[in-house]
């Protein structure tokens, strides 16, 4: 394997990346995932009127990333990989939809974003796989759910309470971003604001990894203080989402004493960020070069003993909820997803440590202040609801742990350095981990140093076939547990 | 058991108890005070940045129904024509109303902002069931919107509560810009609730289709065929924006 050889948010020149015949690109790619590694990004690009694949493997053991690309011509379609590696699917899915190149042999070739059943007469219907059978049945769910929730499509094939089999359809959110990400390349504001809003659960999370990219492509060194105070919000929006997602899932299994404690407690962990930067998601902190709000000594004072008190809270509000007979009785043994399907199907984030496999980005792939301490990789074993519920807890935990413990280490610094212009031709991958598991982007620049493409994947790309998975000979009543106990995101898919 | 009362007892009442009155933060971004009489000579520096079009010139006018709240504009400014003060009841029945201009101040523009109609309270003022619709909303608005149902907000005090089939609703709360997918489904849960029914748009994304105004895969001709009834303006809008604007909307006084 010559692939060219990188880490997280270090770029390449495009130069530089290996062209393979499409054949060898495939065969590497499977090798390479045989070996232990990962696959992180698949995607096409236009370059001088030709089609580029470029194809981004992770060796998280040694912190490297590996990057290749096959250059089509005339061709119209090649070997699909998901036959062999079934994490690639949705990416050769997007791939074909995107560029129209078949990847034959594909066991699943729908649209991911475009073809909306009963919608689009331009578009291919979608077909849903149906069972036939005395005493099945079909439920629909969406686009418009019950709840106060983003909209995506879920069928599912049951006998009686039993489903067999859920098929989830995505696209209902599409927004075209990647598209006005390329268009309004030379507004650099607009383009930050615009990742805070790929995913509004996860703005610290992509609007991270944007500034990020920018800054590596830029060559733009941020100060000690930007990166630990980004690494600060980023576990603040991982405490809020995770305090949030375990009130609604005590709200599932009608447990209300969770549902408003941890309710109660994720508003006091908002609330913190919003007295640090005016806006409850931490939306316009991000800044390429650095940060737009800093963090006062007295700020400092309040937000440890916010923590310190919601880290006593947290203890005894889990203490009650996990020792819980009734709660215990839904979440165990409820969705479980075994560590080799989590593997094969390229699980990522705290589902896949729930599942036992020992992913986490900060300590893989580390970025900002990350890089200067080590962040344990937290595992869990069961794969079902009850670990997934119980990683979110031990989650809360580390992260107020890292938060005080980097607030002591706060030293004066710019918040914010002016940025360079970018590289001409190149390219660079930057992965974070937000809360919901890996982020992805990846962007590459033309001969004048302007953005020509912008990849973005959140972790809900991977992670929604779990849930498929998940939920497959449990009772359809247990489908919002286990949706939520994922909590995943429809518009970082849909983009 | 004993675990379980210590936990109530430290939870405590979480609930804010005067919600028309509530502050936020000052940190919080919410209501433009604009002064143009401090801008130098065809400086354009707040309009040239504001990455979601919002801001116009001469005269010098932001509109919030654009807005995200970044404070981008306030930030480059160096001669104080722009601020966000923390007041944050930003709702208006009327589209043209959230365009601010110079020296309008927060309770000038609250004056009128809200027009309240006899019908409405006789029909809302005491329960008012909605159906939200996200059209491909980025989950920051859809998240506010239930948060206005927690303990801390706690909607249902006042009736005012979502519900989950539109033949149970009095309204829809639209979120997002409306994405072309979405908008069959958008206009197919409006037409099934039923007659008398109000609409709201929530956030910059609903209202202008904010920051992807200019997005391909739009379809926002609901807007050009049904009316508005209220806008409720942020990026996203806060709890207690949302609950006063409709509180203001839909009582006597």
């Amino acid at each position: 394997m010559n692939w060219t050889e990188t880490k997280n948010l270090k770029s390449v020149s495009l130069e530089d990346i290996p062209q393979l015949h499409m054949n060898e690109l495939r065969t590497q790619i499977i090798d390479g995932i045989k070996n232990g590694r990962r696959l992180v990004q698949f995607f096409g690009d236009k370059k001088d009127g030709r089609l580029i694949l470029y194809a981004v493997l992770a060796d998280d053991l040694t912190s490297r990333l590996f990057i290749a690309s096959s250059k089509f011509g005339n061709e119209k379609e090649y070997q699909s990989i998901t036959p062999e590696i079934p994490a690639a699917h949705l990416f050769e899915r997007e791939f074909y939809e995107q560029f129209g190149i078949e990847p034959k042999g594909h066991p699943w070739l729908k649209p991911v974003r475009k073809g909306i059943a009963g919608i689009s007469s331009e578009e291919i219907p979608y077909n849903f796989f149906n069972m036939t059978g005395e005493e099945m049945h079909e439920v629909g769910v969406g686009p418009i759910h019950a709840g106060v929730i983003e909209p995506g499509h879920f069928r599912f094939s049951c006998h009686g309470e039993k489903v067999y089999y859920l098929e989830i359809e995505h696209g209902f959110q599409h927004r075209g971003i990647e598209d006005l990400f390329v268009k309004n390349y030379n507004k650099s504001l607009y383009l930050t604001k615009l990742s805070e809003s790929v995913a509004g659960d996860t703005v610290i999370g992509h609007a991270g990894a944007f500034v990020r990219a920018m800054e590596s492509l830029g060559n733009t060194a941020i100060s000690r203080r930007a990166q630990l105070i980004r690494t600060i919000m980023l576990e603040l929006e991982r405490i809020a989402v995770h305090l949030g997602d375990l009130s609604a899932l005590s709200g599932d299994v009608a447990y209300l004493t969770g549902n408003s404690v941890f309710g109660a407690l994720r508003t006091k962990i908002i609330n913190t960020t919003m007295a640090i930067c005016g806006n409850r998601f931490g939306r316009g902190i991000m800044t390429i070069g650095g940060i737009n709000y800093d963090i006062s000594s007295k700020l400092e004072s309040e937000i440890k003993s916010i923590l310190n008190r919601l880290s006593d809270d947290a203890d005894l509000a889990a203490e009650v909820l996990f020792s819980s007979a009734s709660v215990l009785e839904r979440f165990e043994q409820t969705g479980v997803i075994e560590k080799e399907t989590a593997l094969e199907i390229g699980m990522v984030g705290p589902a896949a440590r729930s599942s036992g496999i020992s992913l986490d980005i900060r300590s893989d792939h580390p970025f900002d202040a990350y890089q200067y301490f080590t962040v344990h990789k937290l595992t869990l074993e069961s794969g079902d609801v009850f670990a997934r519920a119980y990683m979110r807890f031990i989650e809360i935990q580390h992260s107020i742990r890292i938060i005080l413990e980097q607030l002591a280490n706060l030293q004066d610094g710019e918040l914010k350095c002016p940025a360079n212009s970018l590289q001409p031709d190149g390219m660079v991958v930057s992965l974070a981990e937000g809360w919901r598991g890996e982020i992805a982007h990846v962007i590459i620049t033309n001969s004048s140093g302007n953005i020509k493409r912008v990849k973005i994947k959140d972790p809900s790309f991977h992670n929604w076939f779990a849930l498929a998975l998940a939920v497959r000979e449990e009772g359809v009543s247990d489908f919002p547990l286990c949706n939520k106990s994922f909590n995943l995101s429809y518009c970082g898919t849909d983009l | 058991m004993l675990d379980l009362i210590k936990l109530r007892n430290r939870h405590g009442y979480q609930s804010i108890r005067d919600i028309p009155n509530a502050k936020l933060s000052g940190m919080h971004r919410g209501f433009p005070v604009i002064d143009e009489s401090k801008c130098m000579d065809d400086c354009q520096k707040c309009s040239d940045i504001c990455p979601a079009s919002a801001i116009s010139l001469k005269p010098l006018s932001i509109d919030i129904g654009k807005c995200t709240f970044c404070g981008e504009c306030e930030r480059v400014c160096g001669y104080g024509s722009v601020k966000f003060i923390n007041e944050y009841k930003s709702g208006s029945t009327d589209r043209e109303k959230l365009i601010i201009t110079s020296n309008k101040s927060f309770e000038e523009f609250r004056k009128d902002a809200i027009i309240k109609r006899k019908e409405i309270h006789k029909l809302f003022g005491r329960s008012l069931k909605f159906r939200q619709v996200s059209a491909a909303g980025c989950n920051g608005c859809e998240m506010e919107l239930a948060a206005c149902s927690n303990v801390n907000f706690d909607m249902g005090r006042f009736g005012i509560d979502f519900v989950a089939s539109p033949r149970h609703a009095d309204g829809v709360v639209i979120t997002g810009p409306v994405s072309k997918n979405m908008a069959p489904a958008l206009m197919d849960a409006f037409n099934s609730v039923n007659e008398p029914k109000i609409v709201i748009a929530a956030g910059a994304c609903a209202i202008s289709g904010g920051i992807f105004a200019e997005s391909d895969e739009l379809n926002r001709k609901f807007f050009d065929e049904i009316k508005i009834d209220l806008y409720i303006p942020g990026c996203p809008p806060h709890p207690l924006n949302f609950i006063n604007s409709v509180l203001d909307f839909i009582r006597k006084k």
